[in-house]
C-alpha cells in the first residue's frame, strides 16, 4: 500500500500539475517535504540561494558593462538559469521520490538565486533612462523569448534522452518512462 | 566584504522567496502562481527604490539588498518554469496573463520604486 504522497504522484503519470516548482501545494510531495523538520529545508534554500547569487555576481563582474549599456550578464544569468530548470524539473518530476533537499536546494535556492527578476526590470528602465527606449525593448523581447524558449529546450530535451534510458531515471518507478498498466497503476 | 553582504543578503532573500510564495499559494486554489508574481514585483519594487536614491546610498547597503536580497528574493526561472507548465496543463491563457502580468507589473513596481527612490534622496 504505497503512502499518500506516492499514490498521488502514481496518479499523475507525467507530474504535469505540478505548476510552481518552488513550492505547489497540489503536489503532495512538495506539501510533504514542508513539515516536520522544517528547518533543514529553509536552510538548504538559503545555502543554494548563497551559492546563485554569488555566482551571479561572478557572471555580473566577468560580463562587466557600464551603466545604461546593454546587460548581456543578466540576459546569460537568466537564459541559463531557465534551461537548467527545464532540466532539473524534468529529472525530479520523473523520479517517484526524489531526495527531499534537492529541489529545494537546486531549484528553490541555486537556480532562484542565480536567475533574477529585478535586475532584468531594473535594466530595462536604466536603459530608457539612458535614451535607449528601443534597446530596453529589445532586452525586455530577447530576454523573454529567450527564457521560455531555454526552459521548453531544457524540459524536452532531458526528457526524451531520459525516455532512451541514457538518463538518470531509476528502473522501478510509476513515471512515464514506461506506461503504466492498470494493474501497475492499482 | 561584498561576499560576505552579499551572502547575508542572499541567505535572507532565497528562504523569503520560498515562504512568501508558500503563503500566497496556500490561499487560493487556482494554478495561477500569484505566490512567484508577488515576489517578483516586492524586488523589482524595492530594487528599483535603490536606483532611484542611487546618488544618497551606501554602496555596501546596494550590495547587501540589492544584488544579495532582491536578486535571491525574485526569480526568473521559477517564472519561466510556471509559464511552461501552465502551456503543458492546457491553461494557455493563464500562461500568456502571467507573462504579460508579470512584465507589465514588474516595470510598473521598478518604475515606482525608483521614483519613490528619488523622492526619499
Amino acid at each position: 500500500m504505497p503512502d499518500r504522497s506516492e499514490r498521488h504522484r502514481t496518479n499523475l503519470p507525467d507530474g504535469f500539475t505540478v505548476i510552481d516548482p518552488d513550492v505547489d501545494l497540489h503536489d503532495a510531495d512538495q506539501l510533504a517535504e514542508t513539515r516536520p523538520r522544517e528547518w533543514d529545508l529553509l536552510l538548504a534554500i538559503s545555502a543554494g540561494g548563497v551559492i546563485g547569487t554569488l555566482s551571479r555576481h561572478g557572471l555580473d563582474l566577468a560580463v562587466p558593462h557600464p551603466p545604461g549599456g546593454f546587460p548581456w550578464s543578466t540576459l546569460l544569468v537568466n537564459v541559463s538559469g531557465c534551461l537548467l530548470i527545464g532540466v532539473l524539473m524534468s529529472l525530479l518530476l520523473r523520479r517517484p521520490h526524489p531526495p527531499r533537499l534537492l529541489r529545494p536546494f537546486l531549484g528553490v535556492g541555486v537556480l532562484g538565486g542565480f536567475t533574477t527578476y529585478s535586475t532584468f526590470a531594473v535594466d530595462a528602465q536604466t536603459l530608457v533612462l539612458a535614451g535607449r527606449p528601443t534597446a530596453a525593448l529589445g532586452y525586455l523581447a530577447l530576454t523573454m523569448v529567450a527564457c521560455l524558449l531555454a526552459v521548453w529546450l531544457g524540459w524536452v530535451v532531458t526528457g526524451s534522452v531520459t525516455r532512451r534510458g541514457i538518463g538518470p531515471v531509476p528502473g522501478p518507478g510509476p513515471a512515464d518512462v514506461t506506461p503504466a498498466t492498470p494493474e501497475a497503476r492499482g | 566584504m561584498t561576499v560576505l553582504l552579499l551572502v547575508v543578503g542572499a541567505a535572507v532573500g532565497a528562504p523569503s522567496r520560498y515562504l512568501i510564495d508558500r503563503f500566497v499559494q496556500s490561499r487560493h486554489s487556482s494554478v495561477f502562481p500569484w505566490g512567484t508574481l508577488g515576489v517578483n514585483i516586492l524586488g523589482s519594487l524595492i530594487l528599483g527604490g535603490l536606483a532611484g536614491a542611487n546618488a544618497g546610498l551606501d554602496p555596501q547597503l546596494a550590495m547587501l539588498i540589492g544584488t544579495g536580497f532582491c536578486g535571491a528574493l525574485s526569480t526568473f526561472s521559477t517564472f519561466g518554469f510556471e509559464t511552461l507548465q501552465l502551456t503543458r496543463s492546457g491553461a494557455h491563457r493563464q500562461a500568456v496573463a502571467n507573462v504579460v502580468v508579470t512584465l507589465l507589473a514588474g516595470l510598473g513596481a521598478a518604475s515606482l520604486g525608483w521614483t519613490i527612490g528619488q523622492a526619499l534622496v
